[in-house]
């Protein structure tokens, strides 16, 4: 079933899929970062391929390896009842990929917890915080790179001001206003 | 200055709302509702809110991180401690995907061992969703009966595993162990009592005036929103998508065994509730399907490499104690590659994304907690609802802190 979807994705985007495998059962392409938006709105819309669903986003480091991240993506398709896995290498120094979060909402919080635990940024993400661990917290844990003994230093109280009213008001001044 | 003379004068236009600014409410990290360690900020106009953000990883223990510095067999009891209240599905879950990438089929009688004790666990975590959600919304003996249930449940569970919770069953290959000599005749002692119950918690809550007003059209949300936002198991069946991996992706036992898929329709905390109830009595008709047809023979696959040698020949042959060194010290060695392997954990999709680079360690160990994308929907399913209908939402999302922290 979903050695149909890659190599449909194959010839549709020739110089967009570096390269792909099957192994396992776990059709994969690695996808080339300019061109992940496109790839994904298509795998997305297309009604064949129709990956309704992203299943998982993370990303693995490989240190020693040029370049030295990729970010994955699980996607499902709850009609096709088929999967595809995406995997876009990131370069060390340029930790950036352009979120998928305007087409599933799933990646919103998945795009979050990779930037936690990789430090790798999302373009147009609309809300990049840190989202397991603590904003003053320093480095990112799933590096290979970050000790695994390492402990961080003890935090003071946070100021008040960072929930303050102040900082949700337009959200109820946007509800308000005048279409 | 313009001294108001009456208190009719403080607010001369009554359509004007004189209160317009809004408050923000901390809902936990510790609050009686919010099981699991939680927090949400809230931003309320009134009692209606407005935004919803959740703030998550109060019992974050780096859990990815530490598989990647243990053998493939020492992250067993890490898996226990995802979701604490079905371990079992999460032990069984980890260790298909290793034998995935090791290419591994286990033996036929640990396939059915594997569904029935998949699906006690499954009936556990049910009934304790159920329980909780029914025990916030004021019916304090639901709960106690539900905890009957699971207690019975558990009981069996530790006479087969050696513990309650943290049952560590798995290996990979198989399971550490047979089942109990005795254990047909526990679960057919067990089975109406259990049985029992769901039918009491039935009657109890389902048809509660009380119960249906705080569950029925609260948290709604639509089909194509559930699936866009990730949603997998009873939250996304409830909203009527049939999807479930035991049958459309059947793993163990699923494809031997009938059962049938539960949904709702409307998606609101009542279907997400009668989907759950409905999956217990599947799980039942599961497990007593797998005992009639469980065969006899080895729990473990014959596979010297990956599983552990008898004591006899670790403590009377070199070759046997050189075997049991190798894996104690070294591990698994399993083949380089990546795999992802899913199966139906009690709250939806439990994901295993794992990279090995051919030596005894994990070089990455994913999981994909399905209550992470559940909670990550959950200011869809709250925001411009009533304060009050956070409580049955958050539970019948049913959060756990212990998969979604990790």
């Amino acid at each position: 079933m979903s050695q149909n979807a890659l190599k449909k994705l194959k010839t549709k985007f020739k110089a967009a899929v570096v390269d792909s495998h099957e192994r396992l059962g776990n059709e994969t392409a690695i996808v080339s970062r300019e061109k992940l938006l496109e790839v994904c709105q298509w795998l997305f819309s297309d009604e064949k391929m129709a990956f309704d669903m992203l299943s998982d986003v993370t990303a693995v480091d490989y240190q020693n390896r040029q370049p030295r991240y990729e970010v994955v993506y699980h996607l499902y398709s709850t009609t096709q009842k088929h999967r595809l896995r995406l995997r876009v290498p990131v370069e060390e120094g340029q930790e950036s990929v352009p979120s998928v979060a305007g087409i599933w909402r799933a990646a919103n919080w998945g795009e979050r917890e990779v930037f936690d635990m990789f430090g790798i940024r999302f373009e147009g993400h609309v809300d990049m915080r840190r989202i397991l661990l603590y904003d003053e917290f320093v480095g990112h844990p799933l590096r290979k790179d970050y000790p695994v003994q390492k402990s961080q230093p003890r935090m003071d109280l946070r100021s008040p001001e960072r929930d303050a009213v102040e900082e949700f008001r337009h959200f109820y001044q946007d509800r308000n206003r005048p279409a | 200055m313009n001294q108001p003379r009456s208190l009719a004068a403080l607010q001369p236009d009554p359509d004007v709302n004189a209160h317009e600014d809004v408050m923000v409410l901390n809902m936990g990290p510790s609050h009686p509702a919010m099981h699991g360690t939680v927090r949400m900020v809230l931003t309320l106009d009134g009692e209606t809110i407005v935004k919803c953000d959740p703030e998550i990883g109060y019992l974050h223990r780096g859990f990815e991180k530490m598989c990647e510095n243990v053998t493939w067999t020492q992250v067993f009891p890490y898996t226990d401690r995802l979701n604490y209240v079905s371990p079992l599905l999460n032990n069984f879950g980890y260790a298909l995907a290793v034998e995935k990438l090791l290419g591994i089929e286990i033996t036929e009688r640990a396939r059915y061992i594997r569904t029935i004790m998949g699906e006690m666990s499954r009936i556990c975590d049910h009934l304790t969703c159920v329980a909780a959600g029914a025990l916030e919304l004021g019916a304090m003996s639901a709960f106690l009966y539900a905890i009957e249930g699971r207690d019975l449940i558990w009981d069996i569970v530790e006479e087969v595993t050696g513990a309650r919770l943290t049952v560590t069953y798995a290996r990979v290959g198989g399971l550490k162990d047979d089942l109990t000599p005795d254990f047909r005749e526990r679960w057919a002692d067990v089975q109406p009592r259990v049985e029992k119950i769901i039918a009491v918690l039935d009657q109890l809550a389902t048809k509660n005036r009380v119960f249906m007003d705080r569950m029925q059209g609260t948290g709604v949300i639509s089909k194509a929103d559930a699936i866009n936002y990730g949603f997998t198991g009873p939250a996304l069946r409830s909203t009527g998508v049939a999807y479930d991996i035991r049958k459309d992706h059947p793993y163990f036992a699923y494809d031997r065994v009938d059962f049938d898929v539960i949904v709702g329709s409307r998606g609101d905390n009542y279907d997400r509730y009668l989907v759950r109830m409905g999956e217990m009595v599947q799980s039942i008709r599961i497990i007593n399907h797998c005992l009639r047809d469980m065969p006899e023979g080895p729990v473990m696959v014959d596979a010297p490499h990956v599983v552990l040698p008898a004591k006899h020949d670790v403590y009377n042959s070199i070759e046997g104690m050189i075997n049991h060194f190798k894996i104690i010290f070294e591990g698994i060695q399993v083949p380089a590659g990546e795999v992802y392997s899913f199966t139906e954990a009690a709250n939806g999709e439990l994901g295993f994304y794992i990279v090995s680079n051919g030596t005894g360690r994990p070089w990455r160990l994913r999981v994909r907690p399905p209550c992470f994308y559940l909670m990550g929907g959950i200011d869809r399913l709250v925001e411009g609802a009533m304060i009050s209908d956070i409580i049955p939402t958050f539970d019948t999302i049913n959060m756990i802190g212990g998969e979604i922290d990790r």
